[in-house]
């Protein structure tokens, strides 16, 4: 592999982000909580802009020119995040409000008519509270129970245990891309293959997966994967559900209204086929144009140069930070993406937040919406460092320098 | 945005390495569960109440710096007290934290916990110095637990 500094312009990638060009509090943003929400670059918003200015106008709607304008403008975003996940068919592409979106849509169609009385949810034991709580809520309609698969003290999936809780009951598995909190990259491939083998089906959980992997879910074979505009340089209020295309014919809609039917009569509803079908109301048309926009902004820098560049950060960030006395990060998995948690010392993430905060530095302390995995490592919260393409050697520099100030004020 | 010094002063990071009346307080009259959700700051405040005084109080629970620092100077300063002067000091640190109280040149009984001042200018830790008064006014109010959300 070439080596990443001499394949990616960080310098001009930063001048397409505007929060990165102008002081922050006098001070020069170091944006180290790309996992939380990414920056939007400039590409992005006046792409939203332009679209919202001169294009604009309800889809799936009249005859109007400027309607069937926006219509295209809108599939062709849709196309984009096929393209972008190898899915089979744009069809299969779902717009959602983000990822919590689509897996309560998972669970709240395909979970209601699959999971009955005594069945058993399997999720791993690293899922952000988004691939957990639809589930419990799930659980407790059905009287289902939810089981866990564990992991090992350096944050990696226990696998061992995956065919013995592979059960006869197991109606789905759940398991996230990459852990938001450890940074784990899961071998999902592998473990939808022993789900498969088993016949349970598998919701892959991307929303950390699409920023820093290129996702192929036809090469996964994911039943469902998930994800979310805003973590990949997209607008919020946009998400994704990508499904088996089976799978997605044989759901029930989820919530009814306008754009997802064929006719309607007071005696019975046709739906639309999919998306159609699971996609009620006036959709998030701007943010969905947006989010096609971030794609090509991703792509067009190139999604394996920018893992390259983030794992060559990571290794940097994992190289100096260890060194730091006090400091011990949390989730030290083999094959991990550019988000690092850590504890220091007995400071409270949030009062390392604050001080980080005073220099310009962004992070994210707290429990990261993954309190179970919280509790796995013993820690009430941490302070999460996560990468993008357009961060620095020199903004891990700060970081480790603004680390230190942190320890001396709390001598 | 204020230099962090001003609000982690030694003080502050001394209440939070040896927090005062620290631990658990059976038999106790008075008691509530406080909550911060966003942070996870979560304390348990007990207190002895005899004769419209504060005999005893003590807190449990797990913190930032601010909070646990907080509840620490707190109880210092309410023990002793007639109830209805402690709960005058929760409106004063309310108002103090909001910015509508200036103890520089407004009368005030907050002595020593003014040094709380300037988490004011630090919005997002509001609720972390707070926390512990919240659930205090909770605890005399006879409720149970208290949620800064």
């Amino acid at each position: 592999m070439i080596p990443a500094a001499a394949t990616l312009d960080v310098a001009r990638i930063r001048q397409d982000f505007p929060a990165l060009c102008v002081p922050f509090h006098g001070k020069p943003l170091i944006y180290l909580d790309s996992a939380v929400s990414s920056l939007t670059p400039r590409p992005v918003v006046e792409r939203v802009s332009h679209y919202q200015s001169f294009e604009h106008t309800n889809v799936h709607r009249g005859v109007s020119t400027l309607s069937q304008e926006a219509t295209d403008r809108f599939e062709e975003a849709r196309e984009k995040v096929r393209a972008f996940i190898n899915a089979p068919s744009a069809a299969q592409v779902i717009w959602t409000r983000g990822t919590t979106e689509s897996i309560n849509l998972v669970a709240q169609t395909f979970g209601r008519m699959r999971v009955k009385s005594g069945d058993e949810i399997l999720l791993s034991a690293m899922e952000h509270h988004s691939n957990i709580v639809p589930w419990q809520l799930l659980a407790e309609e059905k009287g289902a129970r939810i089981r866990v698969l564990p992991m090992t003290d350096r944050g990696e999936l226990e696998l061992d245990e995956l065919d013995r809780l592979l059960t006869e009951r197991t109606r789905i598995l759940g398991v996230t891309h990459v852990s938001n909190v450890l940074g784990t990259i899961n071998p999902v491939k592998e473990i939808i293959r022993r789900a498969h083998a088993r016949q349970v089906p598998v919701l892959v959980d991307g929303a950390q997966g699409v920023p820093h992997l290129p996702v192929d879910v036809a090469d996964l074979d994911a039943d469902f994967y998930a994800f979310s505009g805003h973590k990949l340089c997209g607008p919020t209020g946009i998400g994704v559900l990508y499904g088996r295309r089976e799978l997605l014919d044989a759901m029930p809609p989820w919530q009814g209204g306008g754009s997802m039917i064929l006719s309607v009569e007071w005696e019975r509803t046709t739906f639309c086929p999919v998306p159609g079908k699971f996609e009620a109301g006036t959709p998030p048309i701007a943010q969905a144009i947006g989010l096609g926009a971030a794609i090509d902004y991703l792509r067009g820098i190139g999604l394996e140069r920018i893992a390259a560049h983030e794992h060559e950060l990571l290794a940097y960030a994992t190289e100096r930070l260890s060194a730091l006395p006090g400091l011990r990060i949390i989730g030290r998995a083999q094959d991990k993406a550019s988000v690092i948690s850590f504890v220091l010392d007995d400071i409270h993430p949030h009062d390392v937040g604050s001080i980080l905060d005073h220099d310009g530095i962004v992070v994210r302390a707290g429990h990261h919406c993954a309190q179970p995995v919280m509790k796995r490592f013993g820690v009430p919260a941490t302070t999460r460092a996560s990468l993008a393409c357009f961060n620095t050697r020199e903004e891990i520099d700060a970081l480790v320098s603004a680390i230190l100030k942190v320890q001396e004020i709390f001598q | 945005m204020s230099d962090p010094r001003e609000l982690y002063q030694q003080v502050i990071i001394e209440h939070n390495k040896k927090p005062r009346n620290y631990g658990d307080l059976e038999p106790c009259t008075h008691q509530a569960h406080g909550l911060n959700p966003l942070c996870g700051d979560d304390i348990v405040l007990k207190l002895v109440v005899r004769d419209g005084i504060v005999q005893e109080v003590r807190f449990t629970g797990q913190g930032c710096a601010i909070s646990k620092a907080s509840s620490s100077l707190m109880t210092v300063n309410i023990k002793g007290k007639p109830m209805a002067e402690a709960e005058v000091m929760v409106e004063q640190f309310r108002e103090m934290i909001r910015g509508t109280l200036d103890p520089a040149v407004q009368p005030n009984i907050l002595g020593k916990l003014t040094l709380f001042q300037s988490v004011k200018n630090l919005p997002s830790r509001v609720k972390c110095a707070v926390l512990p008064w919240a659930t205090l006014h909770s605890a005399l109010q006879g409720e149970d637990t208290v949620s800064t959300e």
